[in-house]
């Protein structure tokens, strides 16, 4: 089945929960059958499925209450410059463990965690982003670098103890 | 440009999302500012954290087979004659049959392609990728000995965008062949090769083509079978086939 461990790491990612993950999963699939004749051949087949899966998450009660919105007015045409921190990063990365990052990105607001792992885990472009959660690349690129600063701050925060 | 404006780029650069003459632009100005060269290193450092801690959870088999089971099974398709009078059925069966015969050897390397693409795919997922891991291929290619029934020469990759990251033994309709990983820029790109086999038709000794998100170009060179298939874009899925095809040559 194609796509099959990257859905479910993201599944999981999402709900924080296995057994929703698989559920999710399993739902996705059977969506993606049932609704394949409207999938538009030459279209981005793995954008598709990452929206399903993405779409049946945001109407299940997990969805529901994880609030997946932030304040949007600034997004749009927002500078995309890093902030800085005391800490650099490369300090910052080598202090933090695995673990540590992981806990970082599950504190995210499931809005910036949802965009590093396209980004930087399933390596997705900006335009598959765009197409997977229906905003404007514009959009991904500010909504990317505010994911980024918030996981510095987090991991800051983490190593400092607080 | 002041620097502010290249350091807006930075996180495009390390996404690999400018343009060509962009990113030459900016490799341009990092070879002269330590400031955004340092910039970017924390940003890449930032997306290998992510990359290594986001690959976390993996499905259990059991769940594999319970989606696998709630696909349904494909129906056969069912002819209706009676409205045909009998030569014309004559005529239509032969036309079918030839059709058919075509058909199969396109369906054919249809379905190997989307064989390999979920192979692909499954290896990029994969927490293991490669059973060899080198670039280098004097490596690579010796650790197949044994292992599969033939041998194929890798291309020199210095001077090219290319890079090696290994290799694993894959089987197809049970029989071993060798998946190569090469990267270029963010993208990989797997290099399936295999024995050709007369009850394995192809429709043609060489294409390129576009399946679901992949460019693949495929080829035959000495009886061995080369599918090159990745989401790079279709110039550099070419150039690594010329690069395979130059090396295969005596």
């Amino acid at each position: 089945m194609p796509l099959f461990d990257s859905l479910y790491n993201f599944a999981h990612w999402l709900t924080h929960n296995r057994e929703e993950a698989e559920d999710l999963v399993q739902e996705t699939y059977g969506k993606a059958l049932k609704g394949f004749p409207s999938f538009q051949p030459g279209t981005n087949f793995r954008a598709w499925m990452f929206r399903i899966l993405r779409n049946t998450f945001l109407t299940s009660r997990t969805g529901l209450k994880s609030g997946m919105t932030i304040s949007l007015d600034s997004e749009e045409g927002e500078s995309v410059i890093p902030t800085t921190t005391e800490t650099p990063e490369s300090l910052l990365i080598e202090r933090s463990n695995q673990q540590m990052v992981q806990e970082a990105i599950e504190e995210l607001p499931v809005i910036f965690r949802e965009v590093l792992l396209l980004c930087d885990v399933e390596e997705m472009s900006y335009q598959e982003i765009a197409e997977t959660i229906s905003i404007p690349i514009g959009t991904v690129m500010s909504r990317l670098a505010r994911a980024r600063n918030a996981l510095r701050q987090g991991l800051t925060k983490k190593l400092q103890g607080v | 440009m002041a620097c502010d404006s290249w350091r807006s780029k930075i996180a495009a650069y390390a996404d690999a999302e400018l343009s060509a003459e962009e990113m030459r632009a900016m490799g341009e100005h990092l070879r002269g500012c330590a400031s955004c060269t340092s910039d970017l290193l924390n940003c890449v450092q930032l997306k290998r954290a992510i990359q290594s801690a986001g690959k976390r959870f993996m499905p259990s088999l059991a769940l594999r087979e319970r989606v696998e089971k709630g696909l349904p099974a494909r129906k056969k398709p069912v002819l209706v004659w009676s409205w045909i009078p009998k030569l014309a059925a004559t005529v239509a069966v032969v036309v079918i049959v030839v059709l058919l015969l075509h058909a199969w050897s396109s369906l054919e390397q249809g379905q190997t392609i989307a064989e390999l693409a979920d192979l692909h795919v499954a290896t990029l997922a994969s927490a293991n990728p490669v059973d060899v891991i080198s670039t280098d291929r004097h490596t690579v290619k010796p650790w197949f000995q044994g292992r599969i029934p033939f041998t194929f020469n890798l291309p020199e990759l210095a001077n090219t965008p290319f890079a090696l990251e290994g290799g694993r033994v894959f089987y197809l309709a049970q029989t071993p062949g060798a998946q190569l990983i090469f990267k270029i820029g963010n993208h990989r790109i797997s290099v399936f090769i295999f024995q050709n086999r007369p009850e394995r038709r192809f429709t043609t000794s060489n294409s390129r083509s576009r399946r679901l998100t992949f460019n693949v170009e495929t080829w035959t060179e000495d009886d061995l079978r080369y599918f090159v298939i990745g989401d790079a874009n279709a110039d550099d899925i070419h150039k690594l086939s010329e690069l395979l095809k130059i090396a295969a040559r005596p």
